[in-house]
């Protein structure tokens, strides 16, 4: 865990993961934009501020966990773990490429740090139930396991399945954080599979739901430290984020779920990443 | 050859399953990281010995098994060494993506139990009768398939899945099948044992089929035919070396499974010998169709699993290839 907060250090930090993001999936030349802008800013929380890890030591025994369900946001996890210090910067150029430990959805074995192997949708709840459930049998109570899902992958009944065990047996040291991005790659998740209303469902599955703007690092971090501090039942996020957040002509469409951005359009988004929208008016490369 | 200390008298009978439930109780005890978790089956499945020795080491997760193997890759990972059991017509049936993902591509050592496999499930029909999990299982890279041919192989094979570090699929039986091996019988994940030594023919077997190909030996021994039967525990990974042996010996292989021959034993043996010793081969087991209810005997009976149709197999196989072998 980081010592003095400092929110503005933070927002820079996700602002440059997200233009790392840019650049390794236009060198990529494929791969999925919209989510892993959107959430840049609850990783740049996650490995700058929440986590208790070591780069250095990425089996250390005493780590918290990160679990990323949505396995197709990798992309900004790879580039949180490298300005972490997990492997060096310029391994991202290489992500979905022949030989790379950047697969194009993250494989445990691949790259340490990783934790799991995900993509397929569904399976991260459930497996960080059990990790936690291990934590709750060896009666450690200085670990966390987080676990992100997609609000698409909530179609899944595995999803749920994991949702009824975490609430009949409780870990205490488990956080569930979904990203509620309203979008999926048919559309619209309302139009594709209703999820609303998605708080009073994890309520009734027996969770404390908290609800906030997943793009708002100070808002990440106090709900997380809230969600520590509720032990009656599991807690689970609902983090509303701007998909594409960041590069204007990505935000809120669809459309932008599972590609990757041509020459064009990636220096037309690095343009806007690097001068905050026009907020500064020369870039800083 | 090594002495296989086979039983002499073989009319006691225990369903294959129950060697499970005492031998994870004993490995529950040999090792506190040994958990299990059930979804809605744990008595069926033998694990309420277990469950009642070790209630916080048991995760009953409901009828999930998506959810029953995802947290158990989950346990794994914090060094857990999960049993999780279930149908096996659910389990690998219905969560084989899971399995795929979170515990054999991520290699995670979880063992995963199926029981209730094959047509001697009986009376519960085609739907319960799981006939594909070996070839579902044997699909998968870093899997071990074992199906043990009684409930003292069962005990046998538990104890040794708990201290393998891979991910293990076993598969089980529902029916009370007679025990013919001992404590003394080998058992080692990976090898094949030659119960019976014999010249003019190797009858494969694995699972409940074992006991049916040592019974049709006796009867074609009163033919005066010389079956050797080989009983494979672990399908996959598979004993060539024994198989070869035996194959290179009789010229004249039929295998048994209580299961679909396409991508079970029948094809395992078929893809081995086609590639290193093309030999004249059958194949016992389903043939491209379901079960339905009835009593486990009569259903061996029709889908020609009993001895008697193996015996008969032996023989046509004998008299369709002793031109071309010699």
């Amino acid at each position: 865990m980081g010592g003095n907060l400092d929110i503005s250090k933070l927002e820079k930090k996700a602002n440059n993961i997200r233009v790392d993001v840019i650049r390794m999936l236009e060198h990529a030349g494929s791969g999925h934009s919209a989510g892993p802008l959107g959430l840049a800013d609850i990783f740049s929380a996650l490995y700058f501020h929440i986590l208790k890890h070591n780069p250095k030591k990425p089996d250390w025994d005493e780590r918290d966990i990160l679990i990323l369900s949505n396995g197709h946001c990798t992309p900004v996890r790879y580039v949180a773990m490298a300005h972490a210090g997990y492997f060096p910067k310029p391994e991202i150029m290489t992500l979905r490429k022949f030989g790379s430990r950047l697969q194009g959805h993250p494989e445990r074995l691949r790259l340490p740090g990783l934790e799991t192997t995900s993509g397929p949708l569904g399976s991260g709840l459930s497996q960080a139930t059990g990790m936690a459930l291990a934590l709750k049998m060896d009666n450690v109570k200085n670990r966390w396991v987080y676990v992100i899902c997609s609000d698409g992958e909530l179609d899944e009944g595995n999803s749920w399945e994991a949702a009824m065990l975490a609430a009949k047996y409780n870990p205490a040291n488990l956080i569930a954080i979904i990203d509620r991005n309203n979008i999926q790659i048919d559309g619209p998740t309302e139009s594709v599979m209703p999820l609303e209303s998605l708080k009073a469902k994890w309520e009734a599955f027996g969770w404390f739901a908290l609800e906030i703007n997943g793009n708002d690092i100070e808002a990440v971090i106090s709900a997380v430290e809230m969600a520590k501090a509720i032990t009656e039942k599991p807690v689970v996020i609902i983090a509303h984020t701007i998909p594409g957040k960041g590069v204007d002509f990505m935000e809120k469409d669809f459309r932008w779920h599972g590609i990757a951005p041509d020459q064009e359009q990636a220096k037309k988004a690095l343009h806007e990443l690097r001068t905050l929208g026009g907020k500064i008016k020369s870039e800083h490369q | 050859m090594a002495e296989m200390h086979l039983k002499h008298d073989w009319n006691e009978k225990e369903p294959i399953r129950k060697g499970f439930g005492r031998g994870l109780l004993e490995a529950g005890q040999a090792d506190k990281n040994v958990v299990a978790a059930c979804a809605d089956l744990t008595e069926s499945t033998q694990m309420h010995f277990f469950a009642q020795e070790f209630p916080d080491r048991f995760i009953e997760v409901g009828v999930a098994e998506q959810n029953l193997v995802t947290m158990a890759a989950g346990l794994a990972a914090m060094g857990k060494i999960p049993f999780v059991s279930s149908y096996a017509a659910f389990s690998p049936g219905r969560n084989w993506e899971q399995i795929r993902t979170t515990i054999s591509l991520n290699d995670r050592p979880v063992k995963i139990i199926g029981s209730h496999a094959g047509v001697s499930v009986g009376p519960d029909g085609a739907t319960h009768q799981m006939l594909e999990d070996i070839a579902l299982m044997r699909a998968l890279p870093n899997m071990v398939v074992i199906a043990p041919c009684d409930s003292v192989e069962a005990e046998k094979a538990t104890l040794a899945m708990a201290k393998d570090k891979r991910p293990n699929y076993m598969r089980l039986a529902r029916e009370a099948t007679p025990i013919f091996t001992s404590v003394h019988t080998p058992f080692e994940i990976g090898k094949a044992y030659v119960f019976r030594a014999g010249m003019d023919i190797s009858i494969i077997a694995t699972g409940t089929m074992t006991y049916q190909a040592l019974e049709a030996a006796k009867l074609l021994a009163s033919k005066d035919i010389s079956a050797e039967v080989v009983h494979i525990s672990t399908i996959k990974p598979l004993d060539e070396e024994v198989i070869l042996n035996s194959a290179g010996k009789t010229r004249h292989v039929l295998t048994a499974e209580e299961a679909q021959i396409a991508g079970g034993l029948g094809g395992a043996v078929a893809e081995l010998l086609g590639e290193k010793m093309p030999t004249a081969m059958l194949r016992i087991g389903m043939k491209d169709r379901f079960g339905e209810s009835g009593e486990p005997e009569e259903l061996l009976k029709h889908f020609e699993l009993d001895a008697e149709a193996i015996a008969k197999a032996a023989r046509k196989l004998l008299t369709d290839h002793t031109n071309h072998a010699h």
